[in-house]
């Protein structure tokens, strides 16, 4: 166990426990934007920065990537703390200036309009969608392309993906809810990535429920799980349906 | 030939030097990049085709050899045993080079380098000030060396202190004496050395990974190119010998895909070393085994950053990781790495063979050793030079770099690379070293020195510092991103006139805001040349802000051309390079310039031979 101190309050917690995660225990509350407890920390929108005090040191540092050390003194509410996130949702501001997301949390730090020229970018490049594509689904069809200025998330050479399976994690990560997805008659189109994929129709009520890419992927990790046998027909019908047969199932079980 | 014991290396080195007999005539060719650029190449081919047609082979020697490191001179020709010292030499020259001095021992005149402060010609290359003000410890014996043959670093001792490490010394005997040298990281940080080798050494996870940093990418920087092309056995000595510190079986040189010739020497020193069983399997006979490989970058610049240059190996984008946990902990796939610059391994070697105590007396309480920079700019001899730590700027910019071309003013000089920062003339008597560097803010970086003269605009200088760092942040991180694009947005609003006098204070809390919430050294350096030309050189600012006037007369958006009538004979010379038609006017009578058409490109200035064109 590992004695920290973070607002003068004192804790012990685990060995690679995050300042982050410290602070939730303790209530004390740091925003983030780039931040997914599903996720591998990414440390890149600093909003979350804490000042730390090492001996004669005193830095600013992620807290969602920084990790808990023996006898670590951090705050949470300094000048410097405040002045450092508060300018970089400033900046955000100025390069999202409609994000709902990035607007409401510019409130909360007291940052009332942006010094700066207003663009019309609507993403913040936090990165959520990327790292949810590698790190959950498995499928990297997103990615960063481009350095500094220039940095966006694409599809490699911004066309259509063939890696995309459409499951929409990217979507609703996304905290400015520029990544849009919609289903329209047999296909489903995620403008943002330049593809559409075709759905599946289900064998009962004839509603396009999921890409045929996605389910395929599916069938693909339900086989690697040894212990879930799934009937085969349990993937061709919609969620609604499988709901409706399960209830009757149900129901004849009970006597309804 | 595979060396099995440290007298097989002792007696390989007896041979090769009767082999080379020091008083036969040796004509050496400087082939570093910048010399190839001016014609370096046709000059060898030229010497090698004659010698063979006079049949002077068993008389005269040719080596092509690396970078001596004054560019400006090149194509170089040193001619040994006497040290003869011709620059600018053309293929012309060849058959009177050998004809004249040569077969007679007399000197060429014209040839000669004339000390610009004394008017004198120089004969002796040991004699020349740039070259007597160094002090040549890493960088000395490219000029003596054919990077191409192991056998001429050996004849130079080489190897002599991997010898004495793998037999005479364990692991953390090497460690403790690295330590005791007070070596700090060339690479930028200054990280002292021997302490980062301890860290990665006490780590107990296996295997470990050493690394060569060779992703140079300071703009006007090559001192790490030069190393490489010029003298790689003494980066991959100090590499072998870091391994064995550290407990690697496994090293990679990171280098620019830019540098064709680095690798292709490179990978010949590689080969060699293998061969003379230095490198590979059993190294001199011992249990001790080590490998690299190379590892070409693809150019850009945040790879440098060593979280980013690992990213890069493992085939991932090339993004600066947070730390901790830091590399000896956990580095190159997650394993314990040792990642340090070309310089920096390039000391090892004279460190051990020379002592920690001896190599300790040279330079400052806390910056030991030499350190190579690239002097560039307005100054009259840009090359790469190596000087004592602790060396003021004064003695850099006009003892050894011979002072500002055509008499003109030092205004600033600007260390560190892209994310350096400027120091003023006023502070030349400061001693380059670590602290004092960033004291006056800027830093060591990887050892770029720009001098900058009264013409020099200060805003645009930091202008384009922020141009480049703005385009080579890798963009993760917002205060990075955002806020250098910010700030150059801001500065060139003020070298366009659209300046207001809150951009300053805007300017200077981004900068300081940057520098204190990025998640690398790129964001937490590249704000330097803002700070600093802000302290120094304030009164720029104001003069672009308030006046609307580029004091240098550099910013375009500023400044109007115009014709002193008084000078102007009407050559109508200006007239004929103007690229828009924008002066006219009859011969023989002063031209005129429509403002409209002109587009300030200040072709007619350099045209002018009377000093009649104006810039206002």
């Amino acid at each position: 166990m590992i004695k920290l101190t973070i607002d003068d309050k004192k804790i012990q917690v685990e060995e690679g426990t995050t300042l982050l995660e410290v602070a939730q225990k303790l209530g004390i509350e740091i925003p983030t934007l780039c931040h997914h407890q599903a996720l591998k920390p990414y440390g890149a929108c600093r909003v979350c920065l804490v000042e730390v005090i090492k001996g004669s040191r005193v830095g600013l540092v992620a807290s969602c990537t920084y990790p808990a050390e023996e006898g670590l003194v951090a705050r949470t509410d300094t000048k410097r703390v405040k002045r450092a996130r508060r300018l970089s949702i400033e900046l955000l501001l100025a390069r999202c200036p409609t994000s709902e997301k990035v607007r409401e949390l510019a409130l909360e730090l007291e940052v009332k309009k942006t010094r700066f020229k207003e663009e019309e970018e609507e993403c913040i490049l936090c990165g959520l969608c990327v790292r949810v594509c590698e790190e959950m689904i498995g499928k990297s069809a997103i990615s960063f392309v481009n350095r500094g200025a220039d940095r966006e998330v694409t599809t490699p050479f911004k066309i259509e993906s063939s890696e995309c399976i459409g499951c929409g994690a990217c979507a609703y990560l996304c905290p400015t809810g520029v990544i849009k997805i919609e289903d329209v008659i047999k296909y489903r189109r995620l403008d943002f990535w330049n593809t559409k994929l075709e759905l599946k129709k289900c064998k009962i009520c004839g509603r396009y429920f999921i890409p045929l890419v996605e389910l395929e992927y599916l069938k693909d990790k339900i086989k690697s799980f040894e212990e879930i046998e799934l009937p085969e027909e349990a993937l061709e019908v919609c969620p609604r349906c499988r709901r409706k047969i399960l209830s009757d199932k149900a129901k004849e079980f009970i006597g309804g | 030939m595979k060396l099995k014991r440290p007298s097989d290396l002792k007696k390989a080195r007896k041979a090769i030097r009767l082999r080379y007999d020091p008083e036969k005539t040796c004509v050496t060719v400087c082939c570093g990049t910048g010399c190839i650029a001016s014609g370096a190449r046709n000059v060898a081919e030229s010497f090698r085709k004659n010698i063979d047609k006079r049949g002077l082979r068993p008389r005269v020697n040719l080596r092509i050899t690396g970078c001596h490191g004054f560019c400006e001179r090149g194509p170089l020709v040193v001619i040994y045993p006497r040290r003869i010292f011709y620059q600018r030499v053309r293929v012309e020259d060849v058959k009177e080079i050998i004809s004249q001095t040569i077969l007679k021992g007399e000197i060429i005149e014209r040839l000669l380098y004339v000390d610009p402060t004394t008017g004198k010609k120089i004969i002796c290359e040991d004699d020349i000030p740039f070259y007597k003000k160094q002090k040549r410890l890493i960088f000395g014996n490219n000029g003596r060396i054919d990077p191409t043959k192991i056998s001429y670093y050996i004849a130079l001792d080489g190897y002599t202190a991997l010898a004495k490490v793998l037999y005479r010394m364990n692991p953390q005997q090497v460690i403790n004496e690295i330590k005791r040298s007070g070596l700090r990281g060339r690479g930028g940080a200054g990280f002292p050395t021997g302490v980062k080798w301890e860290l990665c050494r006490q780590q107990k996870e296996k295997p470990k990974y050493i690394i060569c940093n060779a992703d140079e990418g300071d703009p006007g920087a090559f001192m790490d190119r030069s190393l490489l092309e010029g003298n790689p056995h003494s980066v991959l000595e100090g590499m072998i010998i870091g391994a064995y510190a550290i407990g690697a079986k496994e090293g990679y040189i990171y280098v620019r895909n830019e540098y064709p010739l680095a690798i292709k020497h490179l990978q010949i020193a590689l080969k060699q070393a293998q061969d003379w069983g230095l490198l590979g399997k059993n190294i001199l006979g011992t249990n001790f085994s080590f490998k690299i490989k190379i590892n070409r970058g693809a150019g850009a610049f945040v790879c440098g950053e060593e979280s980013a240059l690992m990213a890069s190996i493992e085939g991932k984008i090339g993004e600066p990781q947070p730390r901790p946990p830091f590399p000896a902990e956990s580095g190159l796939w997650e394993k314990p790495t040792n990642i340090n610059n070309v310089k920096t391994w390039a000391n090892v070697s004279l460190i051990i063979n020379k002592g920690a105590k001896w190599y300790s007396r040279i330079g400052t309480k806390t910056s030991k050793g030499t350190m190579i920079f690239s002097l560039v700019g307005k100054i009259n001899n840009t090359g790469l030079v190596e000087v004592p730590m602790g060396i003021s700027l004064r003695k850099m910019v006009y003892e050894i770099g011979g002072g500002i071309p055509n008499g003109k003013k030092f205004k600033a000089v600007q260390t560190g690379g892209p994310s350096g920062g400027c120091i003023p003339a006023r502070l030349i008597d400061l001693p380059v070293d670590y602290e004092k560097l960033t004291e006056a803010g800027s830093m060591m970086g990887s050892g770029g020195m720009v001098v900058m003269d009264e013409d020099t605009c200060m805003v645009n200088v930091a202008k384009y510092f922020l141009s480049f760092t703005r385009d080579e942040s890798c963009g993760k991180c917002t205060p990075c991103r955002e806020g250098i694009k910010r700030m150059y947005e801001i500065l060139d609003d003020i070298t366009k006139g659209k300046g207001k006098e809150s951009d300053l204070k805007l300017l200077k809390e981004l900068a300081e805001i940057v520098k204190d919430s990025s998640l690398c050294g790129l964001g937490q350096t590249a704000p330097n040349p803002v700070l600093t030309t802000l302290k120094y050189f304030r009164d720029e600012y104001l003069a672009h802000i308030k006046d609307r006037r580029c004091p240098a007369g550099v910013c375009q958006d500023l400044i109007r051309y115009s014709v002193i009538k008084e000078n102007c004979i009407g050559c109508q010379l200006c007239n004929k390079v103007c690229p828009t038609k924008a002066i006219s006017g009859k011969k023989k009578e002063p031209q005129r310039i429509d403002q409209k058409k002109c587009i300030k490109c200040g072709a007619c200035l350099e045209a002018c031979k009377f000093e009649a064109i104006r810039v206002e």
